[in-house]
């Protein structure tokens, strides 16, 4: 959202400005939160050797698309989802078991129908599903907001959850489904981690642009002005129902898309995948990385990622401590955040 | 926006016909008939909870009528939606000063103008028109310099004339100010007071409530006077304020 052509005024204000050493020494965070993070990672991936940094690339790929995507609805459009697991769950459960080639002993476990389609072919079906639920809950979800749109994204949430868990007959329910297949175009399969990387590397530039072109377009203000006032946005001749069940829509069918990935790259998915736990450590991501700002999700992915993993190399945490150790650390990095820097790394609008 | 200006309707902009709100038990606009002069500016005065703001959120549908009818350009509504009251011509500010606080003042004035339908506003980013038409406005109102800043870092006054400036960039036939002077202070007042005068001046309509005595007294051409709801009388400015007995009873001056 620019605001006016730069023109002499503006290279003169730029000359003025300080330099990158000069701002950084004068504390200035987002530079900083930047250079630390990316660092971080490069350290990282040298440190742990390509085939790490491969897997840890593709996780990270998975989380930047999910918290680009619920960036729009939460930062953009201030409708705090904590249910954004769901349509990543959507996604992931269709890709699942339309592709699956597992064959299931009838009698010792919960049997499913065997599909077998490529993964190219099941990715959109995962998506339009998803896209569809998020209208029929998106219609209703229009009635509600601030605290009580909370509450009741959490409900869609649990309620992906025990879909998940009980349809057996669809799902396998606990058991999971097993053999999800990789993707492959033509002769090209994604069957390597690299290409895999690669992939997810693409969704995630998918997901970045059209984020883009909506955020830096009229459309894309309209739904800052929601957040701010939607009642007054209504007034000055919108309707406001329709730009928040667009935007809510297009944000889950790209968190079908993580889904997708996510359970091609595992190969097995089980319902504790979809939880209502790894929702909220999503807005984690989002609030830590900063509010409508898509470099910042992406830094927050990246950020999230590097504590997570990074943590199992903690010499002095026993093993069974890690998976715990990283909510803890989180919960307390963003009771900082919201202490100091209530908008994020990167963000300019606070919750 | 098409400029509505030109178009003739009639002596009335807008007309409301037994229009009413109860919350509750409370009749905050009790079966109210009153006629706003086409290119004029009328005054809604009345004592605090006399339903002079009830009767401007009915008016740009941020409320339900409970009853009655509005006539706006001849049209009879029963039904007012708030997105469509621009379609009818009609803008409004807020006693609260509503902003969009967490956006910048050029976007403040950028919103308004941009397209309403779905996908075309997908596809549009900020036409040449609209930036100039945004300049304008935020020149007009004194705001250029702060187009940067954040609508809420600004102060109550400069928060106040962007209000209106956001109005204004709505080019309609018919504006209602709720309070659009209160807590000012003198040379801001002016600006206001300038900006009303000038709006009358290009043909159009402007619906204003005010306490403050001398305001309505330099300003208005019409004036309508309420109470608990009612209306207790409407009329020429002058002579409404020539009673003696309204102004005693209920303006306290």
């Amino acid at each position: 959202m620019s605001t006016d052509s730069g023109g002499v005024g503006s290279l003169m204000r730029a000359a003025r400005e300080p330099g990158v050493f000069m701002r950084l020494a004068r504390g200035n965070l987002e530079l900083w939160a930047n250079l630390v993070v990316i660092t971080w990672a490069v350290a990282f991936a040298i440190w742990q050797g390509s085939g790490f940094a491969i897997t840890l690339g593709t996780v990270f790929a998975i989380w930047a698309i999910l918290a680009v995507s619920l960036n729009l609805v939460v930062g953009f459009t201030g409708l705090l989802s904590v249910g954004h697991i769901g349509f990543f769950g959507i996604g992931a459960y269709t890709v699942a078991i339309l592709t699956s080639n597992a064959q299931y002993e009838q009698l010792r476990t919960e049997a499913i129908p065997t599909f077998g389609w490529p993964f190219f072919a099941a990715l959109p079906v995962g998506i339009v599903l998803a896209g569809l639920t998020a209208i029929a809950v998106g219609v209703v979800f229009n009635r509600f907001r601030d605290d009580i749109f909370v509450l009741v994204s959490f409900g869609f949430a649990v309620i992906c959850f025990n879909v998940f868990l009980n349809s057996r007959a669809l799902t396998r329910g606990a058991f999971g489904i097993h053999e999800i297949a990789k993707p492959e175009i033509g002769s090209v399969a994604f069957g390597s981690e690299v290409a895999f990387l690669i992939l997810a590397l693409v969704f995630l530039a998918v997901v970045v642009l059209i984020s883009w072109f909506i955020v830096s377009s009229s459309f894309g203000r309209v739904l800052t002005a929601i957040r701010e006032d939607e009642r007054a946005t209504e007034v000055f001749g919108y309707q406001v129902t329709h730009f928040k069940l667009t935007v809510w829509v297009i944000s889950a069918m790209m968190a079908a898309a993580a889904g997708g990935l996510f359970a091609s790259w595992t190969t097995f998915i089980d319902p504790n995948s979809f939880i209502l736990l790894e929702s909220i450590l999503l807005v984690s991501i989002v609030i830590l990385g900063g509010l409508a700002t898509i470099w910042g999700s992406i830094l927050g992915a990246m950020a999230f990622v590097l504590l997570e993993e990074g943590m199992r190399f903690l010499p002095f945490l026993p093993d069974e401590y890690v998976g715990q150790a990283r909510q803890v650390i989180l919960g307390v990095l963003l009771v900082l955040l919201m202490l100091f820097r209530p908008q994020g790394l990167l963000g300019r609008y606070r919750l | 926006m098409s400029t509505r200006t030109e178009r003739d309707g009639g002596r009335f902009a807008l007309e409301t016909i037994e229009v009413a709100k109860h919350f509750g038990g409370v009749h905050a606009v009790d079966g109210l008939s009153i006629a706003i002069p086409r290119g004029k500016i009328t005054c809604v005065v009345g004592p605090n909870g006399s339903g002079k703001s009830t009767l401007i959120n009915l008016l740009s549908g941020m409320l339900p009528l409970d009853g009655g009818v509005v006539v706006v350009d001849g049209v009879r509504l029963r039904v007012i939606k708030p997105h469509e009251t621009p379609g009818l011509g009609i803008t409004r500010t807020f006693q609260d000063v509503r902003l969009f606080d967490q956006i910048s003042v050029w976007d403040n004035i950028m919103v308004v103008l941009t397209e309403r339908r779905l996908l075309p506003a997908l596809l549009e980013r900020g036409k040449s028109g609209q930036r100039e038409r945004t300049e304008e406005i935020l020149r007009s109102v004194g705001m250029w310099e702060k187009r940067r800043s954040l609508a809420m870092d600004l102060s109550y006054g400069q928060r106040k004339l962007l209000e209106i400036g956001r109005a204004m960039a709505l080019n309609v036939n018919t504006y209602l100010f709720d309070e659009p002077f209160a807590g000012l202070f003198p040379q801001m007042l002016e600006r206001v007071k300038g900006i009303v005068r000038q709006l009358r001046n290009e043909g159009r309509t402007i619906l204003f409530i005010s306490h403050n005595m001398d305001i309505v007294r330099e300003l208005s051409d019409h004036l309508i006077v309420m109470d608990s709801g009612k209306l207790l009388t409407e009329g020429d400015a002058e002579e409404v304020l020539a009673q003696p007995e309204v102004i005693e009873a209920y303006l306290g001056v």
